[in-house]
């Protein structure tokens, strides 16, 4: 345990980085979350089509092979894009950006699905009286679809984000320095690897508790004035 | 004369595929066994893993369900922490982490078992699905309609006779939407194989492409394997859900049959 104490400055610099790589992601994935569960309801047939072969990759690859591609693939493909077109010289995507890439594109489906529930959860009724009372779509979506997306969103977001968070430990294949990477390199070179894996278990354990108490407050918030069955 | 022709076919497709296509498809298809073998490896230890972790999660779902007096908290602990962490660590923990103590390196299991990357795999994989088993099975357990249990005691069953014939059946038709995401989330994670020297189907695209330097091939290969995998997977679990769950499914009330219904 002592080791670990020596060595905390590193894993705190660790699980700063997974922390962010975790925000970041959950971002991205809020976003490509949003336009997804819009382009699956949309009257459209070409984005209802492309939100479903998204959703539909994203079940099928597991996100670590995601990851590689975009991190060795892409980085190709950006150079070779940039040799053809001539608009810019070498490219280097680093780790942390493929992590915050592949972890929210992937994420993005999950919340897709989630939104798309939580949306499609509102009485129909709602919108229309939004619409009898004259409202534009964006005062609709501001006062009458957010707020109770919101609540109905929240449980499955909650499980959503717990999964990234776990998800960003993969980060750690590809060579970003986070906090299970600083960890095992930490245990090695004292030869403790069990003593740090495990204080990187616990700091997980942490991560997933605070976030679990924090969104079980937003959800009594949005869930006030709804009887709890 | 046909034989030439042929040759020289093949010849033109390896040309085409190296210098013209995009993705390299002839050296892919020549590593192609590679494939096949690390996909067996996945299978092998997904299926081994969900089969002893779901035989694990049966008893310890039921004593969560009925709030056991001294199981209840340590099986609580055990699925928190399993959930609550990755899977990858959990590995690194068995892997990397038992040569540590002299004891374990000393002990009988360390030569065959806890020193092998298939074994310490198996482990991990089989309890952290276990863990995810155990808290969505109780959850099941736990919603099982109070009529059905009535109805059981009003049948004089016994409690034992009760679970086996009624509880379960029950709460385990009522799971099984939720154990094929556990069952796709298992094959997804099983990548962490490939990170403790194992070559499954991620390790043998890792390879190809450390072997040929390529940047894309050996991934997009692995990537459209996990796609087959899962789509088997959904489809199978499709047809189990139509076979056992028959009786829940919404019977088709579009306008037209109701108003055909009502004439």
């Amino acid at each position: 345990m002592e080791s670990v104490w020596n060595y905390r400055a590193l894993l705190f610099d660790g699980a700063m980085v997974t922390v962010q790589l975790a925000l970041g992601a959950l971002l991205l994935s809020v976003l490509l979350g949003l336009i997804g569960a819009m382009a699956k309801l949309s009257h459209n047939r070409l984005s209802q089509k492309l939100a479903g072969a998204y959703t539909t990759l994203i079940r099928g690859v597991p996100d670590l092979v995601l990851m590689m591609l975009l991190f060795y693939g892409g980085q190709q493909i950006l150079n070779d894009v940039g040799e053809l077109t001539g608009l810019w010289d070498y490219l280097e995507i680093n780790q942390f950006s493929a992590g915050i890439f592949s972890i929210g594109f992937v994420f993005g489906a999950y919340m897709t699905e989630t939104f798309r529930g939580a949306i499609l959860a509102i009485p129909r009724g709602q919108i229309e009286a939004g619409i009898a009372f004259g409202m534009t779509p964006m005062k609709i979506f501001r006062r009458i679809t957010w707020p109770q997306m919101v609540r109905f969103a929240l449980p499955s977001f909650t499980n959503n984000w717990l999964v990234l968070v776990k998800a960003t430990a993969l980060v750690s294949v590809i060579g970003l320095h986070d906090l299970v990477w600083n960890a095992s390199t930490a245990g090695r070179s004292v030869r403790e690897p069990f003593t740090f894996m495990f204080a990187v278990l616990m700091i997980y354990l942490l991560l997933t508790a605070v976030s679990d108490v924090g969104l079980r407050w937003l959800d009594r918030k949005y869930s006030v004035g709804v009887r709890q069955v | 004369m046909q034989e030439s022709t042929d040759r020289t076919f093949w010849e033109y497709l390896a040309y085409i595929s190296e210098n013209h296509s995009p993705l390299d498809f002839v050296l892919v298809w020549d590593h192609i066994d590679r494939f096949l073998w690390g996909t067996l490896l996945t299978l092998e230890i997904t299926c081994l893993a969900l089969l002893i972790g779901g035989l694990l999660s049966v008893p310890m779902a039921i004593a969560r369900a009925y709030r056991h007096r001294w199981l209840n908290f340590p099986i609580w602990c055990f699925t928190y922490f399993f959930r609550g962490t990755p899977l990858l660590v959990q590995t690194y923990l068995l892997y990397y982490g038992l040569a540590q103590f002299d004891a374990v390196r000393e002990s009988f299991l360390w030569e065959p078992v806890l020193s092998s990357a298939w074994w310490c795999a198996l482990i991990a994989f089989t309890l952290n699905t276990a863990g995810y088993t155990t808290e969505f099975l109780r959850g099941s357990i736990v919603t099982t309609p109070s009529g059905e249990i009535e109805a059981a005691r009003a049948c004089g069953m016994s409690p034992l006779t009760m679970m086996r014939r009624i509880v379960l059946p029950s709460a385990f038709r009522r799971a099984l939407p939720a154990y094929s995401n556990e069952v796709i989330f298992m094959l997804h994670s099983s990548v962490v194989l490939s990170t403790i020297t194992l070559q499954d189907i991620l390790g043998a695209g890792r390879w190809l492409n450390g072997r040929y330097y390529l940047a894309y091939e050996g991934f997009i290969t692995a990537m459209l394997f996990y796609m087959v995998l899962v789509f088997i997977i959904s489809r199978g679990f499709k047809l189990w859900e139509k076979h056992w769950l028959g009786h829940l499914r919404q019977r088709e009330t579009d306008d037209a049959s109701v108003t055909a219904k009502a004439n």
